[in-house]
């Protein structure tokens, strides 16, 4: 927990915030969250994270959902969602369900260096495992086309090593500059990609459109984000199946005897004093036991020979 | 997943005529019968109530419970539950995928204070805590422990993925199931607990999610995250179990009861002054009931009025309860009535401060802590204080350590006012490195009026590199112990089952009328093992290079190196004659 790293967590929670003012629900959106800002008890204000120090808007809200925090928001963890490799297990809200007709926007902040992005102050994911990350994607048609924000120091390194097409990269500052990441988050909260001079933003702004199909000026944000649905027309009529019987009760007729159930004693003493050992499954003998009989056998049949067996049994 | 029910009309009709306390009218007027409407569904219904507890500190704790009854069988053969109305559908897909017989998770932040705010209506540890019964029927009780875990870390937003085998344990006398049943046989419970998860509002909105009404009507419009993380203790937790349907207890019924317990501290919410209100409690007020429950209260606990506080607007509804083994005195807000609200439509509790006054010493409490130095060896001591000053009782305490902490059982001693104290029960299962954790659970006789301290001294263990975690200087946590008793009731308990009464004294089920069941945690620790220096390779690889590069380097190039003469470059007309010259086949010029 490095409680200098509130920006990140602020940066993020105002891209999600615009992200839900677009209509976008939660089911559609996974958030990560490294750092746990509005209830660590370093903050002021609980459940509060705010973007501006004038405090007047607070990211965090009443009804945020947070997918994966904490130790979960891993390089592992991160590229599992992407790609769709996870195990069989994981719940829906923290999957990607993307299909080939969804648009994605990825987002990152945090620090990062020459290639890499930071994940937790102990490992470092680089830009051609992310590339790869999105060949992948495109190969299992997982997405139509992306938008990758990244906001760190040399952030534009990142997108540097991207091959699959339709996808459009954004990135806080050049290779060599750092990004001080503040001004940069206002102007991400108004929504307009408008290049940033560098007397405003201290560092300046890169994009890649070069795999993008289309021309990115006549692309809306809006019509980026809603999604095409798959839908079948069809003139046929189609029954409805036969509404679900409900369960039969059966009524409790003085016939049958209905015994009265009990709620079960919370702290039986007396049955716990008396309590028989539980009954242990039994296992085949460890590799240890096993060794050391079979290196006693070893030694008897060594000093005595084979030829006396006939002699004990 | 769970959309709530909407306010639509039919539900004036559909609620049935349960028994609701005796003192109040329903508002509607209408009994309707039970040949009404054969083809409905299963009942279900649903019951909303706030307890308003001062403490004597200036503190003031507050305790919601939202119960969802429905008489169901999720595992009745060949039948599909697909009709949901008031129970959570998320929930119930749950209970019969993974046939759950009981299901306890709780989420906590901040560390319930005994010797200050007295015992908890329903006791919860620090971080998440979740235990399960699950049915006979389960052959692989592992893989649904482990599947379930996963489906609740996204049904409630948090890391419950990280429950696995390594900190489950399965108690052998604690956890008994709280709801129905016979047979209790210990290898279908599980129970773990994850110290260190943080609960926040990305917890609370899942929570909120599963009830009737969401957060848009009844008592629910208090829960704003702003005010009840600003607080001391937050506690929220959802317990299903089956219960008895009716007072003759012939069948079974589902029970869902949301309980939140929060308690607010006097100075950094309330600025000193003592006094609350509604509003200053949760920045809102309660404007009506949720339509959809069939009773909606609000309790003030005044038994020790009037000298310690006022409260206003009074009301005539009183009701007495035992509870924890102690008579109280409630005022009664029914909001289910219009006149509750007044005439500005909205109801606003104010609780004034008059005097000081004791608080009753709770009969038990416990704490826990690590001493020694070192990073090697340790002792965890477990306290527990049986205040009660003639009667002794016993506690089963339940201790679960993670395999890094080497417990050496030998050195364990149990001493109650400095003599040796044998209990009469234990239970002790090693620990296995890497897959599986310490379970002690001791059976203990606590003396009237004393102190028993339980001792055991362990090891730390050396943790490979890549199980440590990012940050491995905070420490490691060790989940809190948990002391059961039955504590010895002042006052007759109720044994008996009434559909009236208020749910805070119900949720534990009474079996005789001298002594109560309570569950007291202790404090989780935190403990430092030996961390390695991270940054060790880097540094080793940096230093040996430069020595290889600038030392070996220089003495190689200085064995190795020979100098030769290099004449100088000729002018450019020089070097074109000497190239005719090559041509030719001419010796070349200097």
């Amino acid at each position: 927990i490095f409680w200098f790293n509130y920006r990140h967590v602020a940066n993020t929670l105002s891209v999600y915030r615009s992200v839900k003012r677009l209509g976008i629900p939660d089911s559609h959106i996974v958030l990560m969250l490294a750092d746990d800002m509005a209830c660590n008890y370093r903050n002021p204000k609980p459940a509060t994270v705010f973007s501006h120090k004038n405090m007047e808007l607070n990211v965090y809200g009443d009804d945020v959902e947070v997918d994966y925090r904490g130790y979960e928001v891993t390089v592992e963890n991160f590229l599992r969602v992407l790609t769709g490799r996870l195990p069989p297990s994981t719940p829906r809200s923290k999957r990607l369900l993307s299909d080939d007709r969804s648009n994605i926007l990825i987002y990152l902040t945090g620090h990062g260096g020459n290639g890499f992005l930071k994940f937790q102050d102990s490992e470092e994911i680089s830009n051609m495992e992310l590339a790869d990350a999105f060949e992948q994607m495109w190969q299992k048609r997982r997405y139509n086309e992306l938008l990758f924000i990244i906001d760190t120091c040399q952030g534009a390194s990142m997108y540097e090593r991207f091959y699959s097409p339709n996808l459009m990269a954004l990135a806080s500052s050049q290779v060599g500059e750092d990004s001080l990441s503040v001004s940069h988050t206002f102007f991400t909260c108004l929504f307009q990609f408008k290049v940033c001079p560098q007397s405003q933003c201290v560092s300046t702004p890169g994009h890649r459109t070069d795999l993008f199909q289309r021309d990115p000026g006549s692309v809306l944000i809006t019509d980026f984000f809603g999604s095409v649905r798959k839908v079948e027309i069809t003139k046929d009529t189609i029954n409805l199946t036969s509404p679900v019987e409900p369960p039969i009760k059966r009524s409790g007729s003085g016939d049958i005897q209905i015994e009265s159930l009990t709620y079960v004693d919370q702290l039986p003493v007396a049955e716990i004093i008396h309590q028989k050992p539980k009954q242990k499954d039994w296992h085949p003998p460890d590799g240890f036991i096993l060794g050391l009989w079979t290196l006693i056998l070893l030694v008897f049949f060594q000093t005595y020979g084979i030829k006396h067996l006939k002699h004990i049994f | 997943d769970s959309d709530p029910v909407g306010f639509d009309s039919l539900d004036l009709n559909e609620r049935r005529g349960r028994s609701t306390d005796a003192e109040l009218d329903r508002r509607d007027g209408t009994r309707t019968s039970e040949a009404l409407t054969p083809a409905a569904a299963a009942r279900d219904e649903f019951q909303e109530e706030l307890v308003i507890r001062p403490l004597h500190s200036g503190d003031i704790y507050a305790s919601f419970q939202f119960r969802t009854l429905w008489d169901t069988d999720f595992l009745q053969e060949g039948q599909k539950v697909s009709h949901y109305r008031l129970f959570p559908k998320s929930l119930g897909q749950v209970l019969s995928k993974f046939s759950v017989r009981e299901l306890h998770i709780s989420f906590t932040q901040g560390f319930w204070r005994t010797m200050q705010w007295g015992q908890p209506f329903i006791p919860s540890p620090p971080g998440a805590e979740l235990w399960v019964w699950f049915h006979d029927t389960v052959s692989d009780v592992d893989g649904n422990w482990k599947e379930l875990t996963n489906v609740l870390s996204g049904i409630f937003c948090a890391s419950l993925n990280f429950i696995d085998l390594t900190n489950t344990v399965q108690p052998s006398a604690s956890f008994k199931p709280l709801g129905l049943g016979n047979a209790t046989d210990h290898r279908f419970l599980r129970y773990a607990t994850l110290p260190r998860e943080i609960v926040c509002t990305e917890n609370l909105t899942p929570w909120k999610k599963l009830l009737p009404c969401g957060s848009k009507a009844g008592l629910a419009v208090l829960l704003k995250s702003e005010k009840l993380f600003h607080s001391s203790f937050h506690s929220q937790a959802v317990h299903i179990r089956p219960v008895c349907q009716d007072e003759q207890c012939t069948s079974k019924a589902w029970e869902l009861r949301q309980t939140l317990n929060v308690v607010f501290d006097l100075y950094t919410a309330g600025q000193g002054k003592k006094e609350w209100s509604l509003f200053k409690m949760f920045s809102r007020t309660l404007t009506e009931a949720c339509p959809l429950a069939t009773s909606s209260k609000v309790y003030v606990d005044i038994t020790d009025n009037p000298e310690l506080f006022e409260l206003s607007p009074a009301t005539p509804l009183l009701s007495q309860a035992v509870v924890l083994g102690d008579r109280r005195t409630y005022s009664v807000f029914d909001l289910t009535r219009a006149e509750t609200f007044g005439q500005l439509r909205s109801l606003n509790l104010l609780l004034r401060w008059k005097g000081d006054g004791e608080m009753l010493r709770p009969l038990l409490h416990a704490e826990r802590y690590v001493a020694g130095f070192g990073l090697q060896t340790g002792e965890i001591h477990t306290v527990i204080y049986n205040n009660h000053p003639y009667r002794a009782f016993p506690v089963l305490l339940m201790d679960s350590v993670p395999w890094y902490l080497q417990l050496y059982i030998h050195t364990l001693t149990v001493t109650s006012k400095s003599r040796d104290n044998k209990p009469s029960y234990i239970h002790y299962q090693p620990a296995k490195d890497r897959h599986r954790p310490h379970l002690l659970e001791m059976l203990i006789q606590l003396p009237p009026h004393s102190m028993t301290e339980v001792t055991v001294q362990f090891e730390r263990a050396l943790l490979k590199w890549t199980e440590y975690t990012p940050d491995p200087n905070h420490g490691f946590y060790v989940g809190s112990s948990v002391v059961s008793a039955l504590v010895p009731s002042m006052v007759a308990m109720n044994t008996n089952f009434t559909q009236d009464q208020p749910l805070f004294s119900s949720f534990v089920p009474v079996k005789e009328e001298s002594s109560y069941f309570v569950r007291v945690y202790t404090e989780p620790l935190l403990v430092n093992l030996p961390t390695p220096d991270f940054s060790m390779p880097y540094n080793v690889i940096c230093l040996t290079c430069t020595v290889v590069a600038v030392g070996y380097g220089s003495f190689y190039n200085l064995l190795t190196r020979t100098f030769q003469v290099d004449e100088p470059s000729l002018p450019l007309a020089k070097r074109l004659a000497n190239l005719i010259r090559r041509i030719r086949g001419v010796p070349l010029l200097t």
